[in-house]
């Protein structure tokens, strides 16, 4: 493992940096205010090859490795929380493929997701259940060569705007979510599956969040990753591959924030002096400045146990495990934290729309709730301990 | 189509410029770019590469940190880069052009583009001076390039409006503003410029002496713009205020 980044990480990091400042940052303000899904943003990581960096290079890829695509997740976030995890979804949505699809699935479906062409979604939360899978209801019935799915799906990413999503529904409900379970590739314009209701949020607000309503979807047989039963593994491993991407964006923010409440304090004068000057400003910068530091090292190392691994569904260790959950609980925390901190450092002006670090306060607030709230997070560390 | 782009690394524009102990520019943890009007070339060159075929050769005069930007532009999609380094304290723009001639003569060339003027220096005179000694034709400032069999066709700003020019190739044509937009490097394009060849030579690599290269031109010293004071609002009715400003010009401003 080596620990320092490689020449082409920190071109990489340059790169994304310059390009978040001079096309992403201009309209984060308005696209916050519209809430709506922007398409621009979609053509813009097309033309730069940003959603397949952590694809194999024989289905489009980049093939640069996860720690790649944390850093182009964390500098798109500094500056757009939902622009970072616009990139982050695509891997989100296409990993159950990469872990569990045979190579027709993955020849069939991943090239236009390397490429952008396609976008991909995650279908897992229902509203019967988003911790605990047990409360899952989704079903898929087998008939003949298909599956008939049948139930809904809340809260799905990208869920009105993908082509791609990978749907996790019970084929066999007498054995429970444990051991019934098992994951489609379904199609946007499949016959019986359609969108509902969008969410308005509180932050990430330009990032698409729907409802899936599956109501006698028929899915190809072709389409079941894995085999019945699996579903629950697949879901699992997706997870603990996906919470890197979730700690990626956290940090982007609580960094964005850091270096925005930074130049303040230096600008800002009271007193008749900048406010960095008194120490209850600048030790709150030096706090933050620890804490963001020391959440991108938990961070890139996880990236850098986790893309040493292969894409398949062999067994995690209770270390690597515990790994990727302590990462994504971690950076969230302290993005949440850190960009509390922020506003309080801007004052008034921290609170308005004017200002930056008051939508990227409201966007940290759903890095401690999604892929496993922290709560959950601590659940799988500290079984982890046992 | 042997597309030579001349490149320089300079300081990023939002760099804050301080002199260290000695009165000379602080290089010190300031972040280096590629002089954006370069950019503009290296994307040109890139282009047209794309529509007639041909290499994007880059070559440099600097230290070895140059490699960054070199390789950012090989990133980009040239094809090679050649990075002379001088190993001087000082150098001026007889030195860069002296070198760079030598070293773009050795390539070959059917087009030589490069930056108007560097960001830093802004004494827009190298690519000038590299035309003169290899007897090319030069047309500055284009924001328009359209090549056909032998010949540029150049659009030009001039005050009030633009110029077209027609010249015969090879010819050294300089980047303003406006020619393009250029691209940021794609990780695929990261990769595959490690595999990308750099040369490194020196003066002696070239056949030149230090002699044939030194500057003819000495700073003398450097020094930072005066910090602006505060500005003053007069407050209170009109005549008051018009002979308080009155005041304040003859007495602490002394400008009248
Ligand atoms: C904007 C947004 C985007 C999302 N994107 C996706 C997506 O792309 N795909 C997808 O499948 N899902 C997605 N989700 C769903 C998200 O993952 C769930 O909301 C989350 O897992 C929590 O589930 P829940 O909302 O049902 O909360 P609940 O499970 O009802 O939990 C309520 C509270 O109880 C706590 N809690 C529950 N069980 C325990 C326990 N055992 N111990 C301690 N505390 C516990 C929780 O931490 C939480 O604080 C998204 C959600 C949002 C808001």
């Amino acid at each position: 493992m080596q620990y320092t980044l490689t020449e082409e990480q920190e071109l990489l990091r340059e790169t994304v940096r310059r390009l978040a400042k001079e096309r992403v940052e201009p309209g984060a303000r308005e696209r916050d205010e519209k809430g709506k899904f922007d398409w621009e943003m979609v053509t813009l990581f097309r033309e730069n090859d940003l959603f397949g960096l952590d694809f194999p290079a024989e289905y489009g890829g980049s093939d640069a490795g996860m720690l790649s695509l944390i850093i182009a997740v964390e500098e798109l976030s500094k500056v757009d929380a939902s622009a970072g995890l616009l990139i982050d979804l695509q891997e989100l949505g296409t990993l159950p493929i990469m872990l569990a699809g045979n190579e027709e699935q993955k020849k069939k479906y991943l090239p236009k997701l390397a490429s952008g062409e396609h976008l991909a979604a995650f279908a897992l939360t229902e509203t019967s259940g988003g911790s605990d899978v047990a409360g899952f209801r989704c079903q898929a019935k087998k008939d003949g060569d298909s599956y008939i799915l049948n139930g809904s799906k809340i809260f799905i990413s990208n869920g009105g705007v993908a082509d791609v999503l990978t749907v996790y529904a019970l084929t066999n409900p007498e054995k429970g979510g444990h051991k019934g379970a098992a994951v489609f590739i379904v199609e946007k314009g499949m016959p019986g599956f359609s969108v509902g209701k969008k969410e308005d949020k509180m932050g990430i607000r330009w990032s698409d969040t729907a409802e899936l309503i599956f109501e006698d979807c028929r899915v190809p047989a072709e389409n079941l990753l894995g085999a019945e039963g699996m579903g629950f593994h697949i879901m699992m491993k997706t997870l603990d591959f996906a919470r890197p991407g979730i700690a990626g964006q956290a940090l982007g923010i609580a960094a964005g924030a850091y270096e925005y409440a930074l130049a303040y304090a230096k600008e800002r004068v009271a007193f008749g002096q900048p406010v960095f000057n008194f120490q209850g400003v600048s030790f709150k910068l030096a706090d933050m400045c620890i804490r963001i530091e020391a959440a991108r090292h938990l961070l890139y190392k996880t990236c850098a146990v986790y893309q040493e691994l292969p894409k398949d569904m062999s067994r995690l260790s209770p270390e690597q495990i515990r790994l990727s959950a302590m990462a994504k609980c971690f950076c969230s925390d302290v993005a949440m934290w850190v960009t509390t901190e922020a506003v309080q450092v801007l004052g008034g002006y921290g609170y308005t729309r004017e200002f930056p670090v008051e939508r990227m306060m409201r966007d940290a607030k759903i890095t401690q709730i999604y892929e496993g709230t922290n709560e959950i997070q601590r659940l799988v560390i500290a079984n982890t301990l046992k | 189509m042997k597309i030579i782009v001349l490149m320089k690394q300079t300081f990023d524009t939002e760099a804050k410029i301080t002199l260290d102990g000695q009165g000379k520019i602080n290089r010190q943890g300031v972040n280096l770019i590629i002089n954006p009007y370069d950019e503009f070339a290296v994307e040109e060159a890139l282009r047209i590469k794309e529509k007639h075929g041909g290499e994007v050769v880059l070559v440099s005069v600097g230290a070895d940190s140059v490699q960054e930007a070199l390789r950012q532009a090989l990133a980009m999609g040239a094809d090679r880069a050649v990075l002379i380094n001088p190993e001087m304290e000082e150098v001026d723009e007889f030195t860069t052009a002296t070198i760079l001639a030598r070293a773009v003569s050795g390539l070959g060339y059917d087009l030589i583009l490069g930056g108007w003027r560097a960001i830093d220096d802004g004494s827009a005179q190298v690519a000038g001076r590299v035309a003169e000694i290899l007897d090319l034709p030069v047309v500055n400032q284009v924001t328009k390039i359209e090549i056909e069999a032998g010949k540029a066709v150049a659009t030009r700003d001039i005050e009030g409006g633009n110029e077209v020019v027609e010249v015969s190739l090879p010819a050294v044509l300089t980047a303003q503003k406006g020619l393009n937009e250029p691209r940021y490097p794609t990780m695929k394009g990261i990769m595959q410029a490690k595999k990308k060849p750099m040369e490194k030579k020196n003066l002696a690599d070239l056949g030149l002496s230090a002699d044939q290269a030194a500057p003819k031109v000495k700073v003398l010293e450097y020094f930072l713009p005066k910090p602006r004071a505060a500005g003053k609002i007069l407050e209170g009715e009109v005549p008051e205020a018009v002979a308080a400003l009155v005041k304040a010009l003859r007495e602490e401003a002394k400008v009248i």
